[in-house]
């Protein structure tokens, strides 16, 4: 657990320092009115400050399951399993979908509505390109006799990339919504504003592979 | 006391913030089904939550009457009762208070006191709650299932969770974990909106440190589930993994009715460490909405300002933080090494430094108020004795030594129940008293809340303070019963039967006198006594709203601007004893009179 600890140890240390900074200490009781009151401010919009929010979340979700990969680790009976080489394809193709996003979001910025509209189909195909390359590694690895079943290395293997791409999937929901706007020439503000969302989230994810990545190369 | 130092800062100009565009249902399903009123999703949180309460009060009689008259009941089986064990508990603790806390209360107060017009995201607050009624109806179809429900114990250990012998270890389990698993889902889309909306959704002037105790409360508990819930999410995840695909996880190599399993290798401890990461930072996830409202009810009922609010606020975000570390307390008997056993005791006691703070600062208030003996005010006073009481068994439960002896038996149930059954009860009837006159625009009747008050304060004691004796005495918990060939096994004494069919006739009465409760809700609903605006004179945001109840979008054309903190009660010099949030210092009545603070 001491992955997730250090995680939990990080955020408390952020939410301690925000409270210290802003009001935990005014006398509450001896202040009346409205200007000279310190006002603890995030300074992000609603949705991105969610988007944060959420992330943290989900960074917590992953960590506990890298503890526990490690505490399970621990017990003689584990066998790593050779890491496919399909997964290194896997990683450009997941690194060429958050570039195509970013370059969306800068097209989108540069008002470059065509580039953005590229840029997002791009990305989405990779995307998708990323889940079919996950599922042909569960193929490659069931075909050479690596079941969940049958080794707990296997079976965090499996686990950790479902997880991995249903939350991928998730953001294909964000994408299709964004691409619909895009589609329907809404206000630029808006398309920006749900193209910056999906950049952020695809970033995360492709950290979060490449941290999941290394894991299963290292061990 | 209070420093007026800025009188001259007048009734503000009108707001500068930003109107979020708020949603508008168009028709009467999307007003009152699927809506996106954080009001109504709060009713339709607390119904639900209250209803499948109910089941799991009427399985606590089911369990009662087998402890009190064993033999009796053909009908409860042993795999029957560890059922009902099994699904008590697990739907008090998170189908119910959680979800009635931070779902109901969380929903109606949050937009209300901190002068939001509704939470940030409505949409997908309404997508929280109709996958947590999903999550509930899988939960309660388990019990029409071929072999019914787990029995597992609502911690749901393996590997007898998924055991053949263990009733309900093929669907009834898959379903539970299942139902878990989306109801972490549909709470973590709420619980977005809880946190965001305290952040970023305050009126001008509401700084942090001017939120009422109930917020920083819920607020608090959010934050926590949101971090200890994803425990939950990956233990049931790769239980079910290892139930349905045979993986190893946690199942250890086995024998399970002579036959050798496929399983081998995994860890059960692994499991409880998952487990109890959530279970524990659970416990406050309950109780810190529960100390934040009681904080409230105290202050307004008895017009004093909460004693130490700085403190509590501190109390508060510290008991958050360290409950992440004290987890491993509920596995001295699963064995640790020594060093561990020590620091989880230690960081347990710790934990109660800022919690007995709590208590006196509760108390501190009270001292010297001026009471009003209102239901709310009963519920309240029931909820810090219950605590208290609940609180020093736990001290004793806390240390290594004293616990070995005690785990499992009946004394770690009397315990449990007191702190997060009793007391967060307790809490959650005063709050309904306190605020149903603004969901309803009708009082509730006194006489009847008096009696029920009465009853279930009395009840509980007589059900809890006698088994905490039997604990004692040696007998165990989750057992279904203690007779051997028809008599008591030796080391049980005679008085235990006596005092378990007391306690299970109790319950009995108790449990229906309930009805009280709910007949006085629903007659009040239409004939009871009309309130007035802010019946209870409190200073907090939500009973300041121009209609009452509060309309769609809650505040008029403008949002209410805050000057000071909720619990300006009693400030001498003014002409009322209770100040709102919202009254501009300027137009305060017998505001001449003050020379000095
Ligand atoms: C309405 C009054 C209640 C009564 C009479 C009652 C009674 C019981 C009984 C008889 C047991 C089984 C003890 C055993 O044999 O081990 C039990 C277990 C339990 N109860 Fe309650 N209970 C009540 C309310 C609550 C509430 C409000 C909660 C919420 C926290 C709660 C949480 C639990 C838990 C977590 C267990 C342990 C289940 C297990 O061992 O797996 N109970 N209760
Ligand atoms: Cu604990």
């Amino acid at each position: 657990m001491i992955i997730t600890l250090i995680f939990m140890l990080a955020v408390m240390i952020t939410i301690g320092r925000w409270l210290y900074l802003n009001d935990l200490t005014t006398k509450s009781w001896a202040v009346e009115g409205i200007e000279n009151m310190p006002r603890a401010e995030i300074k992000l919009p609603k949705s991105k400050l969610g988007l944060f929010v959420f992330i943290t979340v989900i960074t917590g979700l992953f960590s506990l399951l890298i503890s526990a990969y490690y505490m399970r680790m621990g017990f003689g009976d584990w066998a790593a399993l050779p890491d496919p080489p399909i997964l290194w394809l896997n990683t450009a193709i997941i690194i060429l979908s958050s570039a195509a996003f970013q370059w969306a979001q800068i097209s989108a910025r540069q008002l470059n509505m065509r580039r953005a509209r590229i840029g997002l189909s791009l990305a989405g195909l990779f995307a998708v390109l990323f889940l079919a390359g996950q599922l042909l590694a569960w193929r490659q690895m069931t075909e050479l006799g690596y079941f969940a079943a049958s080794n707990p290395a296997n079976a965090f293997f499996y686990l950790i990339t479902a997880l991995h791409g249903l939350h991928l999937i998730g953001g294909l929901f964000a994408w299709a919504r964004t691409g619909g706007k895009l589609l329907r020439g809404n206000d630029t503000s808006k398309i920006r504003a749900s193209l910056d969302m999906c950049t952020v989230y695809w970033h995360f994810l492709l950290l979060v592979w490449v941290a999941l990545f290394s894991l299963l190369l290292a061990t | 006391m209070v420093d007026i130092g800025n009188t001259d800062i007048d009734a503000l100009p009108v707001a500068e913030v930003e109107e979020a565009d708020l949603y508008h249902a168009k028709s009467w399903i999307t007003k009152y089904v699927f809506s996106q009123d954080a009001k109504v999703i709060a009713i339709q949180y607390s119904g639900t939550a209250i209803a499948i309460g109910l089941v799991g009060l009427v399985l606590s009689w089911m369990m009662r009457i087998q402890l009190g008259f064993p033999e009796v009941f053909s009908f409860i089986s042993p795999e029957a009762y560890y059922q009902f064990i099994t699904m008590h508990g697990m739907i008090m603790v998170i189908y119910l208070l959680t979800a009635l806390f931070l779902g109901g209360f969380g929903n109606y107060l949050i937009p209300l006191m901190v002068g939001a017009r509704d939470m940030v995201f409505p949409y997908i607050n309404m997508l929280s709650y109709w996958i947590y009624l999903l999550a509930v109806l899988i939960l309660v179809s388990t019990f029409f299932i071929p072999g019914g429900p787990t029995g597992a114990g609502w911690t749901l250990y393996p590997p007898q969770a998924i055991l053949e012998g263990t009733p309900g270890s093929d669907l009834g389990i898959i379903l539970m974990l299942v139902s878990l698993a989306l109801f972490i889902v549909g709470f973590t889309m709420g619980g977005l909106n809880y946190v965001v909306t305290v952040l970023q959704g305050r009126t001008r002037g509401m700084t942090m440190m001017r939120l009422p105790l109930t917020i920083w409360g819920i607020f608090t508990a959010t934050v926590l589930a949101l971090f200890a819930f994803p425990a939950l999410f990956v233990g049931a995840i790769m239980m079910l993994l290892d139930q349905v695909l045979g993986t190893s996880f946690f199942m250890p190599a086995i024998v399970s009715f002579g036959e050798h399993l496929e399983y081998g290798g995994g860890s059960p401890i692994l499991f409880q460490h998952l487990f109890w990461f959530f279970g524990h930072p659970e416990v406050y996830i309950v109780a810190l909405p529960a100390f934040g409202i009681v904080s409230d009810l105290i202050s307004a009922h008895s017009r004093r300002n909460i004693f130490g609010y700085r403190m509590m606020v501190w109390a508060i975000v510290a008991i958050g933080a360290i409950s992440f570390v004290v987890w491993a307390h509920h596995m001295y008997v699963s064995g640790m090494h020594p060093a561990f056993g020590f620091f989880f005791a230690t960081t347990t006691l710790i934990i109660a430094i800022p919690t007995a703070l709590k208590v006196y600062n509760w108390v501190l208030t009270i001292w010297r108020g001026n009471i009003h003996f209102t239901i709310p005010m009963l519920f309240s006073l029931g909820f810090i004795v219950t605590f208290l009481n609940g609180g020093i068994t736990g001290l004793f439960l806390g240390n290594v030594v004293v616990d070995v002896p005690l785990s499992d038996t009946m004394f770690v149930v009397a315990h449990f129940h007191m702190v997060m059954g009793v007391a967060p009860l307790m809490v959650v009837f005063g709050a309904i008293y306190h605020w149903f006159p603004l969901m309803s625009g009708r009082m509730l009747h006194v006489g009847l809340g008096k009696v029920h008050f009465w009853i279930t304060f009395l009840g509980a004691y007589s059900i809890f303070l006698p088994l905490h004796y039997i604990g004692l005495l040696g007998v165990p918990r989750r057992y279904f019963e203690l007779n051997v060939g028809g008599t008591p096994a030796d080391f049980i004494p005679a008085s235990v039967g006596q005092l378990n069919a007391f306690v299970t006739v109790i319950t009995l009465l108790v449990g229906v006198a309930q009805i009280i409760f709910f007949i006085n809700l629903f007659w009040s609903l239409r004939y009871g006594k009309k309130s007035e605006k802010n019946p209870w004179n409190a200073t907090s945001l939500e009973w300041q709203t121009p209609d009452m109840p509060p309309g769609h979008g809650n505040w008029g054309p403008e949002l209410p601007p805050v000057y000071r903190w909720a619990y300006a009660y009693s400030v001498p010099g003014f002409a009322t004893d209770f100040i709102p949030q919202n009254v501009a210092p300027s137009t305060m009545p017998g505001l001449e009179n003050i020379e000095d603070g």
